[in-house]
């Protein structure tokens, strides 16, 4: 046993940060959520030249994938940057294009565009709620429907989200791809894969906004000193680090197994862990972190709706203790 | 990064099961907090000692099995899912042990952990003192020089199992002019049957009398119980407190079996709904303590320390043991109230986990200054 990155994982976690940090990610989101999605799609074709996208793909499709280990440590990345758009949809999108039955065409045309970065897809599954992602600055849009998936035709007006660089859209007709006990497995799949991406990036979110409280504070003086010498202060964010520090092992836990309850485990830890530290994120910083001017506001937005998104605690805790019991899903394989 | 066990781990783990189901008593011991139970726990060691179970991770020279620590985390699972006793002999074993590997003589080693594997000599901690709790360093019970040896007086307490245990380690001040407190202490083993000792059980929480309060006037220490240099007990006493927050005292195994025996209360009690996100919270808390081991024990075989970050583990287990309790006893209902019921006695023990070991609050300093990097401030 191994239970670490290896250094190469490791080395594309820190190739992600220091080409994310250099991009001037903020100004990109903010334009996103104005409605330009020029700059974010720039980002994003920087972000396909490190393989990010071709990670979810098959090799069979022009990918890289599936690479479930370097996709957790990528996703990290990107909540720690606030990388705007699909980035979790496309990723699912392509995990349930790669599994649709022969024939239907659409693996054959959206998976080499999308690991290439030439291609964002939006997904929308009815389990998981009516709206699609970004849907207006997407290439494509999936929809799930019961065992049906169809390619979206257009989509209803903007619905705006409590985070406005998350731009939702209820999508509207078009024509099914697949249908059938093949493709709501390959549904089944892509939703557990949306679910775990979506953890790895409430993680990434959760540990900027400790960073930048744990800069904030101790810079900010009150009373004559910083206020990062306060006890009250000090235990808030220890608290929080403790919070995502346990989520990240489940986190990885889930990208070996991706076993639908360790990714339930995952999501619920990681988003819980991230919602806390917005939450000691904004009181930290007081009235300052209540104004949409700092770019803390880019995170601190996004940490209750990716909570909730592709599963919410409550979803996730229902999976992990079904109505009908049993033990917990990960102890057979513990005890070998 | 993978999660997988070898074959010869396999194979370990079926071997300690299967000794485990063979051995492990059908009903379980009193409680180790009584005179009774402990003389039924040291009799528990002695069994375990005898097919080289009870310190799978000391050398064989001195009881064990020598293997690594992954294979003492398997046992650890097996040990716990099995519902075997709990440890009488954990203080030697998870404190005083670590630190005698480290910092004692071949001389001590030979004669001291034996006799601690067996379960013959059980270990109590005495470091704490009425007035150096969490600010240990300001302790001030002494050691004069003697001939030959130590002369130890002064009063330590809340010493867990001190009531029933045969020896104890901790520290004394035996230079009361060095410029900082945590300056001049030596780190020492005495017996606590010795002349001078006085031992007098405090009952605790849960009105068993498993804490003790010992009052020492003039206890002679020979030499060969001092552990290192004289002097230099501090930086011996800290790479204990490592232990004591990290992996050794509370492995996964127990938290994992705790969880499952709450998910199966969960079930026999009606499996309530309105209960269930708790029962939820605690397996999936049972498998972040499982993975996070995991991952520090990986960093532990690829040989690096781990320092503060003991301080994560330390939180996170106690707040954890307590919110599982909480859990169970409201299952229970009505029983929660029977003191002598199973849960109702992890509960209480649960209560003391923030506070031993390094209080939670000391521990949060630790992280938010050690981890965290924030500016060092007043207590």
């Amino acid at each position: 046993m191994r239970f670490l990155l290896d250094t190469e994982q490791a080395e594309f976690g820190r190739t992600l940060d220091r080409m994310l940090g250099a991009a001037g990610t903020p100004a990109a989101v903010r334009a996103w959520a104005a409605g330009d999605s020029g700059p974010g799609r720039a980002l994003w074709a920087r972000l396909a030249e490190t393989g990010v996208f071709a990670l979810a793909v098959p090799e069979e499709h022009e990918g890289l994938g599936p690479l479930p280990v370097e996709l957790a440590v990528a996703y990290v990345e990107l909540g720690r940057h606030a990388v705007p758009g699909p980035v979790v949809e496309t990723a699912a999108a392509a995990a349930l294009l790669a599994e649709l039955p022969e024939g239907t065409g659409a693996a054959k045309e959206w998976l080499p565009r999308i690991a290439s970065g030439d291609a964002l897809v939006s997904l929308a599954s009815g389990a998981a709620g009516p709206y699609a992602l970004d849907a207006d600055a997407a290439d494509a849009v999936l929809v799930a429907d019961g065992d049906a998936i169809r390619l979206a035709a257009g989509h209803g007006p903007l619905r705006e989200s409590a985070d406005p660089a998350r731009r939702l859209f209820v999508p509207e007709g078009g024509e099914v791809l697949a249908r059938g006990p093949q493709a709501a497995a390959a549904l089944a799949r892509a939703t557990d894969l949306a679910a775990f991406l979506t953890a790895a990036q409430s993680l990434g979110v959760g540990l900027e906004l400790l960073r930048r409280t744990v800069e904030y504070v101790g810079q900010r003086r009150q009373f004559g000193v910083a206020i990062g010498t306060f006890q009250a202060v000090k235990h808030r964010l220890a608290d929080a680090l403790v919070g995502l520090e346990f989520a990240r092992p489940l986190l990885f836990g889930a990208a070996l197994t991706l076993d639908g309850e360790e990714i339930a485990a995952a999501k619920l830890a990681a988003g819980e862990a991230a919602y806390r530290a917005a939450r000691a994120a904004l009181q930290l910083h007081g009235a300052v972190g209540y104004t949409e001017e700092l770019d803390l506001s880019l995170w601190l937005r996004k940490a209750l709706p990716l909570r909730d998104a592709w599963g919410t605690p409550a979803q996730c805790r229902a999976r992990l203790v079904p109505a009908a019991g049993g033990p917990a899903p990960w102890r057979e394989s513990s005890a070998g | 990064m993978n999660l997988d066990f070898t074959p010869e781990e396999d194979a370990f783990r079926a071997e300690a099961r299967a000794w485990l189901a063979a051995h492990v008593p059908a009903e379980p011991l009193p409680s180790l907090e009584t005179e009774e139970g402990f003389a039924a726990h040291r009799a528990w060691e002695a069994e375990l000692h005898a097919d080289r179970w009870a310190v799978v991770s000391w050398p064989e020279e001195f009881g064990g099995r020598g293997v690594d620590i992954f294979k003492w985390l398997v046992f650890e699972e097996e040990y716990y899912a099995a519902g075997a006793p709990g440890r009488v002999t954990q203080n030697g074993i998870n404190l005083l042990a670590p630190t005698l590997f480290d910092h004692a003589t071949d001389e001590q080693r030979a004669r001291v952990l034996p006799s601690m594997a067996s379960g013959e000599v059980v270990w109590a901690q005495a470091w704490s003192e009425p007035e150096s709790g969490s600010d240990l360093a300001s302790l001030r019970s002494r050691a004069v020089r003697t001939d030959g040896g130590w002369l130890l007086s002064g009063q330590k307490t809340w010493s867990s199992r001190a009531a029933f245990a045969d020896k104890a380690f901790g520290i004394f001040r035996t230079d009361p002019d060095a410029p900082k407190p945590h300056q001049g202490l030596t780190y020492l083993m005495f017996d606590l049957k010795a002349p001078g000792v006085t031992v007098r059980p405090i009952g605790r929480l849960d009105g068993k009398p498993a804490f003790a309060e010992l009052f020492l006037d003039d206890v002679f220490v020979p030499d060969e119980d001092v552990i290192g240099e004289p002097g230099n007990g501090w930086r011996i006493a800290m790479s204990t407190t490592g232990n004591e927050r990290g992996l050794t005292l509370r492995s996964p195994g127990r938290f994992l079996a705790a969880a499952d025996r709450l998910a199966a209360l969960w079930r026999e009690r009606g499996a309530d709904p309105a209960v269930r996100d708790r029962v939820a919270d605690a397996l999936v808390g049972a498998r972040a303590y499982q993975l996070f081991t995991y991952a520090n024990a990986s960093r532990f075989a690829a040989g690096e320390q781990i320092g503060a970050e003991s301080s994560l583990n330390k939180v996170f287990w106690s707040e954890y043991d307590i919110a599982l309790h909480e859990t169970a006893l409201d299952l229970l209902g009505a029983d929660a109230e029977l003191a002598d019921g199973e849960w109702a006695e992890g509960y209480v023990f649960s209560l003391a986990g923030p506070i031993y070991a390094g209080t939670n609050e000391i521990q949060r300093d630790i992280i938010a200054e050690r981890l965290l990097g924030l500016p060092k401030g007043r207590r």
